[in-house]
């Protein structure tokens, strides 16, 4: 499902303008990551495609529905959306009742739903916590099952707020993972991270954000080469991608195996 | 004498089965920096409450071996007199920030007002925390209004606002940019210059590589290595326990593997892994 946004301008009624003039066309199946400064508007922006903002000016839309003319609980048959802070979003007394609550909110019906849940609890590899409740997990299951609960909702679009936050290298593996499955399945996935290797790593597509702008927008290779123009909104480019340009590498290296075979040229 | 000392200490929260922390014994010199790592679950926050005085005061639980800062012990003391030597920045600001105060400038005036700092040096010492952190322009702005990453600017310096001898920060880059995340190390960095201790738990290997003077790697509640952050950050021990590496370390592993990495030792920062490859 197409996202379609035009000259999309926010301002929150404290006055601070968070996005200004926002254009972005992101097509079916995408694997894109956002990027930027604290404050850039990242969580701002991605808030609209559920709806749970709507533009002060400027239009969004998912596939043929106009945010502003849909509730929030209709576009969440169309976009899923995982809180940076998984304790906004979290409230059943067990695991199973949490990851079952949105797909059967949207009117599946109970073999779907069933189905639904016990794919995204084996993705996100929760399948033994199906009892225990959320808030006597640690913060990383927690987030997993943030994750889970969104995903068993099997929308089209998933947007991730942050995904890495906080995790161990295991559990970035883990989110990645569950990254690509959506990926195969030909969703559409939307990422706001600060962990640039791991967006080098798992994300086609990079737009960097700045000050409510968009700063640079294209594939992860060119974008994340930007190294001057990236850090006017605080971003570095991926550790790999630093050290083949220290090095004069020809190329823009992003990931390891691209960095092995430029030095064994 | 160190400013630091833990002996032996082996904690279980109230309700978990086994130690969360079992007999770590840890000594930080005074105006050391150190960084302990570790995968989820390892402990580290726990350790942090321990620092604090959380553990024992707030979670009680069992506990047993000692805390000491500046040589006093956590159990022979109260908590309002352990925090006047010890700040903690929790992982998630959401749960600091105080929810009694309408501005970023009241809530980090919020510690100070507490222990009754007269009002002059209280407004001169959240202006000069505030620019030390870059966050000056966020002063009138509600404290829920901000970013995540804005949120745990104000969380930090909340807490060097309160000057404490010990610092005690659990993961506090986790949602900040890239370059915030490099500022707020060199920020911590010189705090420890001027002398203050500091413990911090974090992910972000190539900036503990570059500003801690040593590195604790905790797994199941056990100290696994210890040593300067070369040292630590490069041993195989860590790839095989499933800790985080630097990508220069790992993409030299393999090289080395390949025979593309000549030196023994493997990289940990930019400028060590440019040297080799050279």
């Amino acid at each position: 499902m197409k996202i379609t946004i035009k000259d999309l301008r926010f301002t929150y009624p404290t006055g601070l303008e968070a996005l200004k003039g926002i254009s972005l066309t992101i097509n079916p199946g995408e694997q894109v990551a956002i990027v930027g400064q604290n404050g850039a508007g990242k969580t701002t922006l991605v808030r609209h495609f559920n709806g749970l903002l709507k533009p002060t000016s400027g239009s969004v839309f998912i596939g043929d529905w106009e945010t502003t003319k849909q509730s929030v609980a209709k576009l969440a048959s169309r976009v899923g959306y995982v809180f940076q802070n998984p304790d906004e979003q979290l409230f059943s007394r067990d695991v199973l009742t949490e990851v079952s609550f949105g797909p059967r909110n949207l009117g599946y019906a109970k073999e779907k739903v069933d189905e639904l849940v016990k794919r995204a609890m084996a993705l996100t590899e929760l399948h033994d916590k199906a009892d225990t409740n959320p808030y006597d997990l640690s913060p990383t299951w927690r987030k997993m099952v943030a994750l889970a609960s969104i995903i068993a909702m099997d929308t089209p679009i998933v947007i991730f707020d942050e995904p890495t936050t906080g995790q161990d290298a295991v559990n970035v593996a883990r989110i990645a993972h569950v990254i690509a499955e959506l990926k195969r399945e030909g969703k559409t996935v939307i990422t706001i991270t600060h962990d640039i290797d791991f967006c080098a790593e798992n994300f086609e597509r990079v737009i960097a954000l700045a000050k409510g702008q968009v700063l640079l927008d294209g594939p992860a290779r060119e974008v994340l080469g930007e190294e001057e123009t990236l850090a006017q909104t605080y971003v570095d480019p991926p550790q790999l991608t630093r050290l083949g340009k220290m090095l004069e590498l020809k190329e823009t290296v992003t990931r390891p195996e691209e960095f092995l075979k430029a030095i064994n040229l | 004498m160190a400013f630091v000392n833990i002996q032996n200490l082996t904690y279980k929260y109230p309700l978990t089965k086994e130690p969360v922390l079992q007999n770590v014994n840890l000594q930080v010199k005074e105006g050391e920096f150190i960084s302990i790592i570790g995968p989820n679950g390892a402990g580290k926050s726990t350790l942090c409450y321990a620092l604090a005085g959380f553990v024992p005061h707030f979670f009680k639980g069992e506990f047993s071996g000692e805390v000491e800062v500046d040589g006093k012990k956590s159990g022979e003391s109260t908590l309002d007199e352990w925090v006047l030597n010890v700040g903690l920045a929790f992982q998630n600001p959401f749960n600091q920030i105080s929810g009694a105060k309408y501005t970023v400038f009241e809530e980090l005036a919020f510690g100070l007002e507490n222990i009754g700092v007269p009002r002059d040096e209280m407004k001169q010492r959240v202006e000069d925390a505030m620019s030390l952190t870059g966050i000056s322009d966020l002063a009138d702005r509600s404290p829920y209004s901000l970013s995540g990453g804005q949120q745990q600017r104000v969380a930090l310096t909340s807490i060097l606002v309160m000057r404490p001898k010990l610092l005690v920060l659990d993961e506090p880059t986790s949602q900040m940019d890239p370059i915030g995340t490099r500022e707020v190390f060199g920020v911590v960095r010189k705090m420890a210059e001027e002398g203050m201790t500091v413990v911090m738990v974090e992910h972000k290997v190539e900036w503990i590589a570059h500003f801690a003077d040593r590195v604790i790697a905790l797994k199941d509640g056990q100290t696994l290595l210890e040593g300067t952050p070369s040292e630590v950050l490069t041993s195989d021990v860590l790839v095989e326990n499933g800790f985080g590496v630097s990508r220069y370390t790992s993409v030299a592993r393999e090289a080395k593997k390949q025979g593309l990495w000549k030196k023994e030792k493997l990289p940990v920062t930019l400028f060590e892994a440019m040297e080799g490859f050279k």
